[in-house]
């Protein structure tokens, strides 16, 4: 764990830069992740993606994989690789705030 | 007045969930019912065996009412759904039943039709799943005809069945390969979703050491859009492709297709969000599930659905008696990894403990993701426990529901990570 600042907050991360605490997340922090993982700028699709990780993560208590995302956020696969190229299940949760998504075993 | 239990599925959970049932409850108490849509209960972990020649489809297939004890009710019918509201159970013949509890234990099916391509032209002909006992037949075929070129393992997504399957048939693809002298000829390639062969770090490590040493080709975090057949090629979503010559393909998976009809009963793949320590299903209290039906991030593997069953039939007990339930499973799964040329590992471990190495299940015992001929003799062995004693539903000697730590090395990382919990 390490603690690192964000848009001038301080946050904890995992080694990999996903945040441990969601709670120490807030939308304005959203665009300078983005950044540091190739996205310069965050359209309305990459919030609605965002913004439907969040939610899961309230309810479930983990972020949705990939397939469930593309079943269930009303963005299909395809696009969300358009939007985050580099893995939406694990991008998208890294921008915003949410613990990696614990996969499956 | 006697309370009518309902078991949907008898495969292995809802078999051994029966037989320990029947054994706890007095037949003038509890009247239980299982109903299935067939009457094949297929030994699953033999599929994988199947395609090298190892085991017959015939051997690994029995009658599913004759592996319930006396005085269960076997009903063979399709379900169409769950009435949660006047816990009915809709049946596709019109039928219904209602229950006072209903276990779910009807498994996972093959989303096969999810993937673009899956069951094109060159399904069973060049592409191929060992997850069904058709695949795995017709495998068995295509490889004693193979003599050479790229076969690919590909996982489309978690969560699967056995995630160590795959790897298992890659191992066992090298020694198949070996033996018949053309190993030099073949590309073997294990094509996987995750950023890591397996989830869980120290196993994960291992199992790559023996995928290199053994000449095994890994590509990972692959997100499979496309399988290819005519082209000879898996395509991901961000357009990367593998070229094959035989595709073993692990389809997606979903929860059963009733659970989609049954309102509020699953989650958006058709699984049963049910509580991690109770087996209780969250949609209502009188419904319980067990085995590869659940949301539980824990393997979809029989030794999980196994150590499930004592504590959902102590549950059941508490719940029929309006006691509180026990919040007593620790998510424990161990399973046998094949390796090839005779040998296998073994893994034990639960909700918060990684496989480790050291013995099981004490400091004499198997040893632990370690290569060894005494696990492959446990892993042929288990055929016979498995229709012998874990679908009777009896306690292994020696083998308790929750997991050990005697004969485990702990490693610092895990030490730290008990101590903060």
């Amino acid at each position: 764990m390490t603690t690192t600042a964000v848009a001038g907050h301080p946050v904890d991360v995992n080694e990999e830069g996903f945040f441990l605490f969601p709670d120490q997340w807030s939308e304005d922090m959203a665009p300078e992740i983005a950044r540091a993982e190739g996205i310069p700028e965050l359209t309305e699709r990459h919030w609605q993606v965002i913004r439907f990780m969040r939610e899961q993560f309230e309810k479930h208590g983990s972020g949705p994989t990939v397939r469930v995302l593309g079943k269930t956020s009303g963005v299909s696969v395809k696009e969300l690789y358009e939007l985050f190229p580099k893995g939406p299940a694990k991008v998208a949760a890294k921008i915003a705030g949410i613990p990696k998504p614990r996969g499956c075993i | 007045v006697s309370k009518r239990i309902v078991i949907l599925g008898s495969g292995t959970g809802g078999t051994l969930a029966a037989n320990r049932l029947r054994r706890h409850f007095d037949e003038d108490a509890v009247d239980i019912t299982v109903i299935d849509q067939d009457d094949r209960h297929v030994y699953q972990p033999g599929l994988l065996f199947v395609p090298f020649g190892l085991a017959h489809p015939d051997e690994i297939v029995r009658p599913r009412a004759s592996q319930l004890r006396h005085g269960i009710t076997y009903r063979q019918a399709a379900i169409d759904r769950v009435d949660l509201e006047t816990d009915t159970v809709h049946l596709l013949d019109g039928s219904t039943v209602t229950y006072d509890v209903l276990v779910v234990a009807t498994g996972s099916s093959l989303a096969t039709g999810e993937t673009e391509g899956l069951t094109g032209p060159a399904w069973m002909e060049r592409v191929f799943t060992f997850y069904t006992l058709e695949g795995a037949s017709a495998l068995a075929g295509a490889f004693a005809r193979f003599d050479g070129g790229r076969v690919v393992v590909n996982v489309v997504d978690m969560p699967i069945k056995c995630p160590v399957a795959p790897i298992e048939f890659c191992f066992l693809a090298d020694w198949y390969f070996t033996e018949r002298g053309i190993r030099d000829n073949v590309e073997l390639t294990y094509v996987t979703p995750l950023d890591a062969v397996f989830t869980k770090p120290i196993a994960s490590q291992r199992l790559a050491n023996l995928l290199d040493e053994k000449g095994v080709e890994v590509v990972t975090e692959f997100n499979t859009a496309l399988v290819d057949g005519e082209g000879r090629k898996l395509v991901s979503y961000d357009d990367r492709a593998v070229p094959f010559d035989l595709a073993v393909v692990v389809p997606l998976h979903s929860g059963a297709n009733y659970v989609g009809r049954s309102p509020g009963l699953g989650d958006e793949l058709d699984f049963v969000p049910t509580d991690e320590h109770t087996l209780q299903a969250k949609a209502k209290p009188n419904v319980f599930a067990l085995g590869d039906a659940t949301n539980l991030p824990a393997s979809k593997a029989g030794s999980v659905t196994h150590f499930e069953g004592e504590f959902l039939v102590e549950n059941i007990a508490h719940y029929l008696a309006n006691e509180p339930l026990k919040a007593a499973y620790d998510g424990h799964a161990n399973c046998f990894i094949e390796t090839g040329f005779q040998k296998a590992l073994l893994i034990d471990f639960n909700y918060d403990t990684e496989p480790l190495p050291g013995h099981f299940p004490g400091p004499v015992g198997l040893p632990l993701l370690k290569e060894s001929r005494l696990n492959h003799l446990g892993k042929l062995l288990f055929q016979w426990v498995y229709w012998h004693s874990l679908l009777p539903g009896r306690d292994i000697p020696g083998i308790g529901s929750s997991m050990p730590c005697a004969g485990k090395q702990r490693g610092r990382e895990q030490v730290r990570r008990e101590a903060m919990r």
